[in-house]
C-alpha cells in the first residue's frame, strides 16, 4: 500500500470533478492522512489466496422479462431539471 | 390520552383502532400536535405535511369504516399508523433532500418500493427527517440543514445518520420510522436515543427508491417502540422487487407469528459474546450494562460463551476504503445537469460539474468522495479496494464460523451514551471509530437490532442517557433475531421510559 502522502489532492479533486479551495485543500488533506495511516492497518493482514467480497450474498445473472412498462412521464422526469426548455435539459454549449 | 397514544406501540394503537376507540384522524391529530410542541428543540424533522398527513389519516379510517361494513375482519397490519420517513427514501409529490443544499428544492416523482409497501399495509407516511448528508456520519451535525437534539438531553446528539427517525419515535413524534443502515446508520442512532432499531440481512428489503450511498451495504429497516413492532414493520417492507436486483427471492415469514412460536418452544438459546468487542475505548457504563443484559440471558437458561472475531479491528479500514469506494461512484450522478443543484456561474458544461458539486456538497461528502476516489483510481485499486474487499472476506468468515457454534452475538451498540453535540466534529477519523461495533455486520451483511438495555447515571443535562444492546444474528433468520431480542425485552422495563424534550 502507498503511504498516505501519495494522496494528491488536486489530481483526485479534479477525476472527482469536485472545485476544491484552498483552505479545503490543507484541511481535508491533513485529516485524509489520518484516515489514510489508519487504514494502513490492513496492510498487517495476510490475505494471500482470499477471494475478494464484493456484496454478501452476490446475486448472479438476475434477468426480467423483456416487456415493455409505463417508465416516468416527460412531465415527471424534467420536474426537477435546473433549467428547461420545451422537453429537454438546458445546458450551456458544449460544441463551439 | 394523547400522552398515551404518543408513546403507545403499534399492537396497542391498532387494537385500539380495531374495537373503534380510536380513530386514525385523533391518532395523527396527536402525533402531529406533539410534532409542533417538541420539534423546534429536538429538530428531528426536515419538513412535514400536516394536512397531507390528515387527508391520509382520514382516507384510512374510510378504508376501516368500509372493511367493517363488508364484515372483514382484517386491515393492512399498519392501517392508520404513523409512520416516520428518513428523508433519503423516496415519497411520490414530497421533498427528498439527503438533508443536502444538492437536493434542497428535489420532489420525488415517484414512490420507494418501501413507501409502496407502507401505503398498502395502510400507514401514513409522516414527515421528512433529518440525516447525515447523503447517510454520511454518525451524528445528524453534516446535516445541511440543522443538527438534530437528542430527546434525553438536547446537547447531545442523537447519533446517525438515521438521527432523526430514532430522534422522532423517541420524542412521540412518530409511532415508528423507516432508517437507512449503511455502517450503523440505523442501530447507533437506536441505541443513543434509546429505541428499538432493526438492520435486516443484505438483500432482504429492496432499496428501490432510497438514495444509495454505498450499494454493497446499504440497507433500509425500521426504529420502534418495541421488538414485536420492528417485526411487523419488517414484514411489511421485507421481500423480492423486480426493481433491485440485488433483493433475493426469499420468502417473507409472518415474524410475529414465528416469534411467538419460537417463545413457547422454549428454545435456549446459545448466545456468543466476542471478546474483541469489549476492550480498550467502551465506556464502563455501557460495558456494565450490556454485561447485566448477558446475565439476564444467563438467567433465562441461555447458553453463554466466548467467540472471537480476530478481524475486528480492520473493519472500520475495510469499510472506510468500501464504503467511501462506492459513495464515490454513486454520487458521480450529481453533476447538476438534470436535477439537483446547479452552480449559477458554470460558463460551461464542465464548469457545471466542478462548481454544482463544489457548492452542493458539504465537508463530509467532499472528504468521502475524494477518498473514495483515490483508493479506486489508477495504481491504488489492488492496494486499497481490493485489499480491502479480501478483508472483508475474512471478516464475514470470522462471524459465519462463530455461528457454527452460537445461535447470535450479543455486543454493545456503541462504545458510549450519547455525546455532546461538536466533541468530534473536527476529527472525522475519531467520528469513523464510534462505529466500531456495528460495521462489521454490514460487510458481512447480517441482520442486527439495538434494544435499549440501560441508561447511564444522571449528570448535568440529563437524567440518564440510554445504553443499547446489540445482537446479530444469522443471515435471513430475522425471526430468531427479533425473538432472542424480544426475550430480554420481556423481562425488562427500558422500554416503558420516555424522553421529555
Amino acid at each position: 500500500m502507498s503511504k498516505p502522502t501519495a494522496l494528491n489532492l488536486d489530481h483526485v479533486a479534479h477525476l472527482a470533478r469536485i472545485s476544491l479551495t484552498d483552505e479545503e485543500k490543507a484541511r481535508f488533506g491533513a485529516q485524509l492522512g489520518d484516515v489514510l495511516g489508519y487504514i494502513a492497518l490492513l496492510n498487517e493482514v495476510d490475505v494471500e489466496g482470499v477471494e475478494p467480497t464484493a456484496h454478501a450474498f452476490p446475486v448472479v445473472n438476475v434477468w426480467a422479462e423483456d416487456v415493455p412498462q409505463a417508465g416516468l412521464s416527460v412531465e415527471d422526469a424534467l420536474r426537477n431539471a435546473p433549467q428547461r426548455k420545451d422537453n429537454m435539459f438546458v445546458v450551456p454549449k458544449v460544441v463551439e | 390520552m394523547a400522552e398515551e397514544l404518543i408513546y403507545s406501540t403499534i399492537s396497542e394503537l391498532s387494537g385500539k383502532l380495531d374495537r373503534g376507540e380510536l380513530s386514525s384522524v385523533e391518532l395523527m391529530g396527536a402525533v402531529i400536535a406533539r410534532t409542533k410542541e417538541v420539534d423546534g428543540r429536538v429538530k428531528a424533522f426536515n419538513s412535514f405535511d400536516g394536512g397531507g398527513a390528515l387527508a391520509q389519516a382520514r382516507a384510512s379510517d374510510e378504508r376501516r369504516a368500509r372493511a367493517k361494513g363488508a364484515g372483514a375482519a382484517a386491515c393492512g397490519p399498519l392501517e392508520g399508523i404513523p409512520i416516520g420517513l428518513k428523508d433519503v427514501i423516496s415519497v411520490s409529490g414530497q421533498p427528498l433532500t439527503a438533508s443536502s443544499r444538492m437536493l434542497e428544492n428535489f420532489v420525488s416523482p415517484y414512490d420507494a418500493t418501501v413507501t409502496r409497501k407502507l401505503k398498502a399495509a395502510g400507514a401514513i407516511c409522516w414527515g421528512r427527517l433529518n440525516l447525515d448528508e447523503f447517510a454520511m456520519g454518525s451524528s445528524t451535525e453534516n446535516s445541511a440543514f440543522h443538527t438534530t437534539c437528542n430527546p434525553w438531553d438536547l446537547e447531545r446528539v442523537p447519533g446517525g445518520s438515521s438521527g432523526g427517525s430514532a430522534a422522532a419515535v423517541a420524542a412521540g413524534e412518530a409511532t415508528a420510522a423507516l432508517g437507512s443502515d449503511t455502517g450503523g446508520s440505523i442501530r447507533q442512532p437506536a441505541a443513543l436515543c434509546g429505541v428499538v432499531g432493526l438492520k435486516p440481512s443484505y438483500g432482504r428489503v429492496s432499496r428501490f427508491g432510497l438514495i444509495a450511498f454505498a450499494s454493497s451495504l446499504d440497507q433500509i429497516g425500521p426504529f420502534a417502540r418495541s421488538t414485536g413492532d420492528a417485526a411487523t414493520v419488517l414484514g411489511v417492507i421485507a421481500g423480492h422487487d423486480p426493481r433491485d436486483s440485488t433483493s433475493v427471492r426469499r420468502e417473507v415469514p409472518d415474524y410475529n407469528r414465528g416469534i411467538a412460536d419460537l417463545a413457547k418452544s422454549g428454545r435456549k438459546w446459545k448466545l456468543g459474546i466476542p471478546k474483541e468487542y469489549f476492550g480498550e475505548g467502551l465506556d464502563p457504563e455501557v460495558a456494565a450494562a450490556v454485561q447485566a443484559a448477558i446475565d439476564e440471558y444467563r438467567g433465562l437458561g441461555c447458553e453463554v460463551r466466548e467467540v472471537s472475531l480476530p478481524h475486528t479491528k480492520y473493519a472500520v479500514g475495510a469499510y472506510y476504503i468500501i464504503a467511501t469506494a462506492e459513495c464515490s461512484s454513486n454520487l458521480a450522478r450529481y453533476d447538476g445537469v438534470r436535477y439537483g443543484h446547479r452552480s449559477k456561474d458554470a460558463r460551461d458544461a464542465l464548469d457545471i460539474y466542478f462548481k454544482s458539486r463544489a457548492e452542493g456538497f458539504g465537508a463530509e461528502v467532499k472528504r468521502r468522495i475524494i477518498l473514495g476516489t483515490y483508493v479506486l483510481s489508477s495504481g491504488y485499486y489492488d492496494a486499497y479496494y481490493l485489499r480491502a474487499q479480501k478483508v472483508r472476506t475474512l471478516i464475514r468468515r470470522d462471524f459465519l464460523e462463530a455461528y457454527k457454534e452460537v445461535d447470535a452475538i450479543v455486543t454493545p451498540t456503541s462504545p458510549t451514551p450519547a455525546f455532546t453535540k461538536g466533541d468530534k466534529t473536527s476529527n472525522p477519523l475519531a467520528m469513523y471509530l464510534n462505529d466500531i461495533y456495528t460495521i462489521g455486520v454490514n460487510l458481512a451483511g447480517l441482520p442486527g437490532i439495538s434494544i435499549p438495555c440501560g441508561f447511564s447515571r444522571p449528570a448535568s443535562g440529563n437524567q440518564g442517557l440510554p445504553i443499547g444492546l446489540q445482537i446479530i444474528g444469522q443471515p435471513f433468520r430475522e425471526t430468531e433475531l427479533l425473538a432472542i431480542a424480544g426475550a430480554y425485552e420481556g423481562r425488562t422495563h427500558w422500554h416503558a421510559r420516555h424522553a421529555t424534550p
